[in-house]
Order: structure tokens, then sequence, then C-alpha cells
């Protein structure tokens, strides 16, 4: 009988955390950004309104187009829900129209969309491997990836902003899931719609690629580990291919006929918007954008540099515009392009010579979504997200991740605090970061029964402590808010981009490692 | 985990609920001529900033009782005088007297906001922390949870941060004399108590527990009971005489505090009465 009951009550925490969680999100509803309010509304009236062939030429509002055609359609499914809300909101001249049923509708498809990641977290919570013993709830890794999942600061941060966000969220996780439990063919599908619907998984594509290829078209591996090349299913191949052109058929097919893809493309890769955007997210551009700077202002004072020469624009100037660098070489897109793959090869070779099921996957994944967050043209800092969340799953089985995750999580999270500006908005993400900054340390040092972090890891995070306390309360007050107002912007800029590429480094260093380990095996 | 960050973590998460309770809006927002209790509590900072303490409680041209007129004990206007003194730093408009009636602005409601929270930090939310650790029978885990109970009381939340009061202190002072009680500094209970009495007149409520404890108690020790009697007296009398200071100077003025604090001379039901009664539920 205490048997059963054990088991019966054993996931009975699970809907109080989601719960508790929603419910949070629902005192916040009421403050809805404007502008994330007016894009949604701006795309269902675009796709309901206009014909097929107008979506990706349409201007009239400031918020074109720009995700792939299967959002678009997407988005035409939901408009056919809103006409039974209200048709006005449909109407593309009306913009910035705001009315009770428009909210309403929009409120109910965030609803809904945040049910579908509740499942997905709840699956990737059945996952994890328990360790032997009766626990105490409160310390299983199970429960502790489900607050760091459900309650994560960045996400409940960026829902507050972007409220089609939630899809992202949703489809990584459902992706972890089945590749943990072996479902490639899902998987390939899952990973093929979410691409259609947010192209920012080009990034990630490669590691699931390379990763379907290697684990499902060969079938056997030598006694090493390694490729064992007539193992190869070329019907496996086949199968997978199909499901992936299907898709994207279904998705880009339309336009294609039209040809209208350049314009598309266009749209969805809109290069012209600078290497940064107004606020550097923190990655190893917003470091080079630093020492150009720094070395512009030494040469200026060393008389090696004529400062009328040097460009005029700021680059944390508020807007967003291109930009020449003027000591170093400016970077062009394809550079970052060239960085990025660079980057993401070392991880992609690993996974192809040794795939190491789901564990070795996921570290895979988070690298490519890591390094094409460092080197990435305009990026924006919620991107890194797109890492973290991977990373909570491999922080609840492993001490080193545990204190890579601490690092990344709090810095990237940290970075997030631009994000909201406004004084009424400042005591919410202070106490909601501490919440979880403080949860996420002590139930991970709880879980691995000892310390953590590295005595030089603390040392930085506690000193982005002093660069917040800075920022936040002391600059505000002081007499260079006016000449220079955008300091506290680049300070936290480029300190959190200091802990993201020593994380970087990090887990890359973990898995060459690992990769080592398995060669002297 | 560690008790110390599980009641961290409830206490920011209390704080969270809170704040977000308060940036929606509060009773009376755009309703003139009277507005709501929010402009009441902005109303009494304005009045008890610019006028001497004798003349909050009376009517006279500068200050219309009709409006808005103070009814509660001194403590609480001497919030308000704090309160007003931090407005008038930040801006003066907010409580400059007669021109600042139904003012409403983004950057005031903040302020107001703020300083509903900042009383909650300073004299409720520790009193709940302290009295859930030390006073509560349990494990720790117990313990947390009537904690986590605690803070996310949603009568307390909405009457405070919504409708706009500021029922967080009075509470707070009796749960400080409630501590004091348990833990045997009965001296230093009675002078909470008093402090909180003097911030609401709601607080009587409370007051027969209190006074029959301290009796019994005093009764129960014989000779030595007596000693503790004349001390509690003491310490009572002088937290009044402390409070009232201003009002002792002449025997018009303790009247007329008196005679706002208890409206026997309105009817039982007139609409301000009713909402404070129903607050008054709420909070008991």
């Amino acid at each position: 009988y205490v048997t059963v009951m054990a088991a019966a009550d054993s996931w009975s925490w699970f809907p109080a955390l989601a719960l508790g969680v929603s419910l949070l999100k629902c005192l916040f509803i009421n403050a809805y950004h404007s502008t994330d309010f007016e894009v949604h509304r701006n795309w269902l009236a675009i796709t309901h309104s206009l014909p097929v062939s107008r979506w990706y030429h349409e201007n009239s509002s400031a918020w074109t187009l720009d995700y792939p055609p299967l959002f678009a359609w997407l988005e035409l499914g939901l408009a056919r829900a809103a006409q039974h809300f209200d048709s006005n909101m449909l109407r593309v001249e009306n913009l910035n129209y705001v009315s009770q049923n428009t909210l309403l509708f929009q409120r109910l498809s965030v609803v809904f969309t945040d049910l579908l990641f509740i499942y997905a977290a709840r699956e990737c919570c059945r996952c994890v491997q328990e360790p032997k013993g009766p626990r105490d709830v409160l310390s299983r890794p199970s429960f502790v990836l489900a607050v760091l999942l459900l309650w994560n600061f960045g996400l409940l941060i960026v829902d507050r902003i972007f409220k089609n966000n939630h899809l992202k969220k949703t489809f990584t996780s459902c992706v972890c899931v089945c590749v943990r439990q072996h479902k490639h063919l899902q998987g390939a599908l899952l990973f093929s719609v979410l691409l259609n619907l947010k192209h920012i998984y080009l990034y990630v594509a490669p590691a699931y690629g390379v990763y379907l290829l290697r684990s499902y078209c060969f079938t056997q591996d030598h006694s090493g580990g390694s490729v064992s090349w007539r193992s190869f299913r070329p019907l496996r191949l086949l199968a997978l291919g199909s499901i992936v052109a299907s898709v994207c058929a279904l998705s880009f097919g339309p336009f294609i006929a039209m040809g209208q893809l350049p314009q598309v493309l266009s749209r969805l890769f809109p290069f012209k918007r600078g290497l940064c955007h107004a606020y550097w997210a923190p990655n190893a551009w917003a470091l080079y954008n630093v020492l150009d700077k720094s070395l512009a202002l030494l040469g200026v004072r060393l008389k090696l540099l004529e400062e009328a020469e040097l460009p005029r624009a700021s680059m944390t100037g508020g807007l967003v515009q291109e930009f020449q660098h003027s000591v170093l070489p400016s970077v062009t897109p394809s550079v970052t392009l060239v960085c990025t793959l660079l980057s993401i090869l070392p991880a992609l070779a690993s996974i192809w010579r040794r795939p190491r099921g789901a564990r070795g996957f996921l570290r895979c994944l988070l690298l490519c979504a890591l390094g094409s967050f460092m080197f990435g043209w305009h990026v924006h800092e919620k991107a890194v997200l797109l890492a973290i969340l991977p990373l909570s799953f491999l922080a609840v089985e492993s001490r080193e991740d545990a204190g890579i995750f601490l690092v990344l999580t709090t810095t990237g999270h940290y970075s997030l605090f631009p994000l909201l500006f406004t004084p009424a908005e400042l005591p919410i993400k202070v106490f909601l970061m501490l919440m979880f900054t403080i949860y996420s340390f002590t139930a991970l040092r709880k879980l691995h029964s000892g310390p953590v972090l590295r005595p030089l890891e603390s040392a930085y995070l506690l000193g982005l402590g002093v660069v917040a306390l800075a920022c936040e309360a002391a600059f505000p007050l002081s007499p260079w808010r006016h000449k220079l107002p955008f300091l506290p912007l680049l300070a936290t800029s480029v300190y959190c981009s200091v802990g993201v590429c020593y994380s970087f480094l990090r887990l890359y260093a973990s898995l060459l490692r690992q990769e080592e380990k398995h060669k002297q095996l | 985990m560690h008790t110390c960050s599980l009641v961290s973590i409830c206490v920011l998460l209390g704080l969270v609920v809170r704040w977000g309770v308060s940036l929606n809006s509060y009773s009376g927002a755009g309703k003139p001529p009277m507005f709501g209790d929010y402009e009441a509590q902005r109303h009494w900072q304005e009045v008890t900033y610019n006028l001497p303490p004798q003349e909050w409680y009376f009517n006279t041209t500068e200050n219309d009782l009709n409006y808005w007129g103070l009814d509660y004990p001194p403590l609480t206007a001497y919030h308000s005088l704090i309160c007003a003194y931090v407005a008038n730093s930040i801006n003066p408009e907010w409580v400059e007297l007669h021109k600042s009636r139904g003012y409403e602005s983004p950057m005031h409601k903040l302020f107001m906001r703020a300083t509903v929270l900042v009383a909650d930090l300073m004299i409720f939310i520790p009193a709940v922390v302290l009295y859930c650790l030390y006073l509560t029978d349990g494990s720790s885990k117990k313990k947390v949870s009537t904690l986590f109970c605690f803070l996310l009381y949603p009568g307390l939340i909405l009457i405070d941060y919504g409708h706009f009061q500021y029922n967080g202190v009075s509470l707070g002072f009796t749960l400080w004399g409630v501590l004091a009680l348990g833990l045997g500094w009965d001296a230093l209970g009675s002078v909470a108590f008093c402090l909180a009495l003097n911030y609401k007149q709601m607080e009587l409520y409370h007051a027969l527990p209190f006074f029959c404890y301290l009796l019994g108690k005093s009764v129960k020790l014989g000779l030595m009971g007596l000693f503790l009697l004349m001390r509690i007296a003491s310490t009572v009398l002088v937290t009044f005489a402390l409070c009232w200071l201003p009002f002792l100077s002449g025997s018009g003025y303790a009247m007329q505090v008196v005679r706002r604090i208890f409206p026997v001379a309105r009817g039982l039901f007139e609409v301000q009465c009713l909402t404070s009664s129903l607050s008054f539920l709420w909070c008991a």
C-alpha cells in the first residue's frame, strides 16, 4: 500500500509547480508590451486579409513578416479563430488596433501554447535518471529540473515581452525528449516543423542533422564506437530526407511556385541590420567592439590617429544601424558565418566520430547553439536561452555541467535585464532573478552534495552582482548619466560576454576531454 | 534544502506577487471628485506635511474634513508625514496644499506602491518570518510551508496592494507583539501592540486577548505579578503619551482626535464606514 501511494503521488508536485508558474504569469499578463501585441496582430491581419502572393511584400506596417512560411500558415489558422473574437483586428490598415476581444484572443492563445510547454517539460523530467534510494521530493533531480525549466527566469522575462516565444521552447523540449526516447523519425518531423516555424533553428540544424545521420542511418558501430560504413542503411536516409523535404515543401512550396523565394529569403535574413543590435548581445562581437573602441581611444590619445577620421556613430546609440569599426577590420556577414561554422565544426566532428547517445547529442546541440550565439550576425540576447534550456537537463545529472550551468545561466539571465527598463518593472526582475538564482545555486549544490563552482567562478558571479548594483542603482543617480547614457548597457554586455565566452570554452573542454577518455579506454 | 534559502525564496515570491498586484489599478482611479482610498492616503500626506499637528484633525479653512479627513490615530499621521517628506523631495507637486487634489500620474503611483512595499518589508514580513521560524511547531519543512501560506494570503495583498491601504503596518506590529509575548518579553510586546493600536483603531479587536493574557499572567505570579503589571501599565502609558504628545497640549485636541477615530456621530452604514468595515473583516 505504501509503495503504491508513493508511486501514485510521486508526480503530484508537478501540477502544483506548473499551476503556480501559470498563475504567476496570469498576474503579469495585464501589462502587455504593446509592440509585440501589435506585431502579432499585424501578422494575423496580413495572412488573413491579403492573398498569399502579397504576404512577403506587404510593408505598410513597420513589423513586416519575417518568419518562415509555415509560421505564416499557422497565423492564417489562428486568424480563422480570431475572426470570431473581433474581425476588426484582421484589417491591415488598423495599425495599433486594440480592443477587449483582441486582448482576450491573444491571451488565450498564449495560455494554450503554455500548456504545450508544460507538457513538454513534464516529458523531459520523466527522462531524467533518478539515483537509487528513497529521496525527499525537493532533492530529486526531476523536481529540480522541473523548477529550472518551468520557473526559468529568462523564459518568464522573455515571455512577458515576446509573446510568440512559446513555440520555441516547446519544440526544443519535444526534440530533446524524442532524442532521449530514440524516436528518430518523430524527432526529425518535429525539428523540420520547428525549423520552418522559426529559422533561428538553423543554428542547431547541423547538430541534429549529423546526429540523425550518424545514429539512425548507420545502425551499427565498431567496437571502439567509430563509424561502420557497412551498416549504412540508405532506406533510412531516404525516410529522413523525405520527411524534411516534405515539410519544407509544404512550407515554402507555394512561394517557390510563385518565384518569390528571393523576397522571402531577404525578409528572413535581413543582413542590413548591423553586426550587433542596439544593445549588444553578450557574445564575441561585443568584446571585439569594445577592443576596437578602446584601441581607437588609445590611438587618439597617443596621437596615432586623427579624431576627425573616426566614424562618429556610437555603437550602443540605441539605434539599429550599420556601422564601421575604426581600428580593427570591419566584420561582414560572411565572416560571421565562417566563424560560426569553424566554432561548431569540432562538436559536429566529435558527434560524428562517436555519438554518445542522447547526452552527447544534447551537448553538441548546446555547443552549436552557443557557437552561433557567440559568432552570429545580429544576435538577440534572448538566443542564449536556446543554450540554457538543454544545459539544465545536463546540469541535474553531472557536477561539472552544473558548474557551467550556473555561470552561463546567471550571466545569460542578467544580460536580459536591459529588456525591461521601466522603473515599475525593476522590482519584478530583481526579485525573480534573485529567486531563480538562489534556487539554482542551493538546489544544484544539494543535488551534487558539495560546492559546484570554482573560486574564480564564484568571484566572477559576485562581480556580476556589483555590476548589477552599479548599473541599476548607482548609475541613474550619478552625474554621468547624461554624458554617457549607454554606459550601463555597455558594461552589462561586456561583463556578460566574458562569462558566456568562458562557459563556451569550458563546455568545449569537457567535450574534448570526454573524447580523450574514450580514446584511452 | 537549507531553510535559509527556502525562506528567502518564499519571501521573494511573496514580494513578486505583491508587486504584480500593485501594477494594476487602485480603487478610485480616475474617478473625481472623491476618488478612493489612494487619494485619501495622498491627501493625508498633503495635510500632515503642510499643516501643524494641532490642525490635522480639525475642520479649518486649510483642512476640509469632508474631503478624506484623517480618521486614524496619530501613528498613521506620522507615517504619512514621513512619506510626504520623501514625496516632496522627489516632486513637490505631489503634496502641494490644495493644488495636489486628485493628483494622478504613473510616477506617483509607483511612489505610493513603493511606500506600501517598504512598510511591509520593514514591519510585516520580518514579523511573519520570525513568527514562523520560532513560534510554530513542527519540522523546518512545515515551518516553511506555514510561511509560504502566510505570505501569499490574498486578502491582505489585495487590500494593501490593490485597493490601497497600509494594513501590513498595524498587523505587523500586532504580530511583533505576539512574538514578544511568546518569547516572554511582556513589556516589549505591550509596546508593540500599543503602536499597532495607535496605527489603526481596528486593532481594538485584538486588544482583549492581549489584556486578558497579561492580566492573567500577572495574577498567577503573585507579588512579582504586581511588579509586572506596574511595568506593563507604565510602558503602555508612556507609549500612548509619546504617540499623542502633540495633542496633549490642550484638552480639546485629544477629544477631537477621539471623535474622528470613533465616528459614532455618523450612521452605522456610511459609504466610508462600509469600505473600512470590509477591510476590517479581511484583516481581522
